[in-house]
């Protein structure tokens, strides 16, 4: 996420101060990307080098406040415009792990992905907990969907990994076998 | 203290014998307290169905315990094996299963009915639970003239009513859009706050999110299970 557009999206709005840009920005996201002073210094410091964002004059607390220009406004509505791809995001450490566990001898894969979806899962409910808390703004809103919607996708995609590795280990044909036995116990099943 | 709303104890069931034979459970323990909401997740073919039909009294157990509101259901004979699962247990199915004839609250009255409540006292209760699941204006509707989610708010309402305390839930949320299917999750997790038990079976994990436990099948067995702990606080301070 970056901290520069997320500063220029709150400009937009009105003129702020530097540690109300912070709490500004805690409260839109609901701290699930916490910035410190410093950070949000450095990058109005950024910021102003570019001529994205103007420094007012200092009030008598000593205080600056900060207004959005053109250019800045410019900068803010391509981000909108555009998609973030990918690349963008940081290197998947879970994905990485996995690959690797399979090429390690004596690493239970299977074990390795049954704790990492019940981890997961744990988060999920931790979310929906703070979801049924249900006084949160649509901006918090939509960032705690979206947190969800990333984990259920990563529990997806684990189970789509189980179902691969237990097909490597059964080896060539185990699949018909498999399926067959399904069918007969389905079908015993259904006479009962 | 109050009996668990299920219990099932080292619960094994095989289908057919010898070569043939299917372990479609294994040694199952499992515990769901009233106010509980406990997802159960699986591939196809682990057990989910096979737990559910134990749970619910239309299977029966090859070994080990199913016990609903304390009432062992291996030792009960037909007769009252069907009074208690229509005093005890609801079922909220994927596909609403309601009867297209019979109008919302007529539907909710129904298993109130066929336990020989009388007509206007049933219809009474009946009105209070689909008010309870909001749908207080839509008592004389039927069911085609609801949408998806109304439908399935209508058999939430009848697997409640009078008081029954063990919801079993197989996909209530399959036939939904997301937004729905989080709403009627929503308030399967309302009645449990309310003191019902439910049994979720799902496949979709935003959805097991709203369970205070997650069990994870896995060829008729348990082989793990989520529960959260954390205070939300807790919870955020780890994801920084």
């Amino acid at each position: 996420m970056s901290i520069r557009f997320g500063l220029l999206a709150l400009l937009e709005r009105e003129p702020m101060y530097g540690y109300q840009l912070r709490t500004e920005f805690d409260t839109t996201t609901g701290s699930t990307w916490p910035l410190n002073v410093g950070q949000v210094y450095t990058t109005l410091a950024r910021l102003e080098r570019d001529g994205l964002v103007a420094a007012g004059e200092q009030d008598d607390d000593g205080r600056v406040r900060y207004a959005i220009t053109d250019a800045g406004r410019s900068e803010l509505q391509q981000w909108f415009d555009t998609p973030v791809v990918a690349s963008d995001r940081p290197r998947d450490e879970l994905a990485i792990k996995l690959a690797l566990a399979v090429t390690v001898p004596g690493v239970d894969v299977a074990a390795v992905v049954q704790r990492q979806r019940a981890s997961t899962m744990t988060s999920m409910q931790d979310l929906t907990r703070l979801k049924r808390g249900g006084d949160q703004g649509l901006s918090w809103a939509l960032v705690l969907d979206a947190m969800r919607f990333q984990l259920e996708a990563e529990i997806r995609w684990l189970d789509h990994c189980e179902g691969v590795l237990a097909r490597a280990s059964r080896g060539p044909g185990a699949d018909r076998r498999g399926a067959a036995a399904a069918e007969r116990a389905a079908r015993t099943g259904a006479d009962r | 203290m109050t009996a668990p709303a299920l219990e099932m104890v080292d619960v094994s069931r095989i289908h057919g014998r010898g070569d043939a034979a299917v372990h479609a459970l294994r040694g199952l323990h499992l515990t769901v307290h009233p106010g509980e909401l406990v997802a159960v997740m699986g591939p196809s073919g682990s057990g989910k169905s096979t737990l559910l039909n134990l749970a619910g009294g239309l299977d029966q157990a090859t070994a080990g315990k199913v016990r609903v509101a304390g009432e062992e259901l291996g030792s009960l004979s037909r007769s009252a094996l069907a009074v208690l699962r229509r005093r005890k247990v609801g079922y909220v199915f994927q596909d609403y299963n309601l009867i297209p004839s019979l109008t919302a609250v007529e539907n909710v009255a129904l298993p109130l009915e066929l336990d020989r409540v009388r007509t206007r006292q049933a219809i009474e209760q009946a009105r209070t639970a689909l008010d309870e699941v909001g749908l207080g204006g839509l008592h004389d509707r039927f069911p085609d003239d609801l949408s998806g989610g109304q439908q399935q708010r209508v058999a939430i309402a009848r697997a409640v009513v009078g008081g029954r305390g063990l919801v079993l839930a197989d996909e209530p949320t399959g036939a939904l859009d997301s937004q729905t299917g989080e709403q009627v999750l929503a308030l399967l997790r309302s009645r449990c706050d309310h003191g019902a038990a439910a049994l979720l079976v799902t496949h979709e994990a935003r959805h097991a999110g709203w369970a205070d436990r997650v069990v994870f099948l896995r060829d008729g067995a348990v082989v793990d299970e989520a529960g959260s702990s954390l205070s939300p606080d807790a919870f955020l301070a780890g994801q920084q």
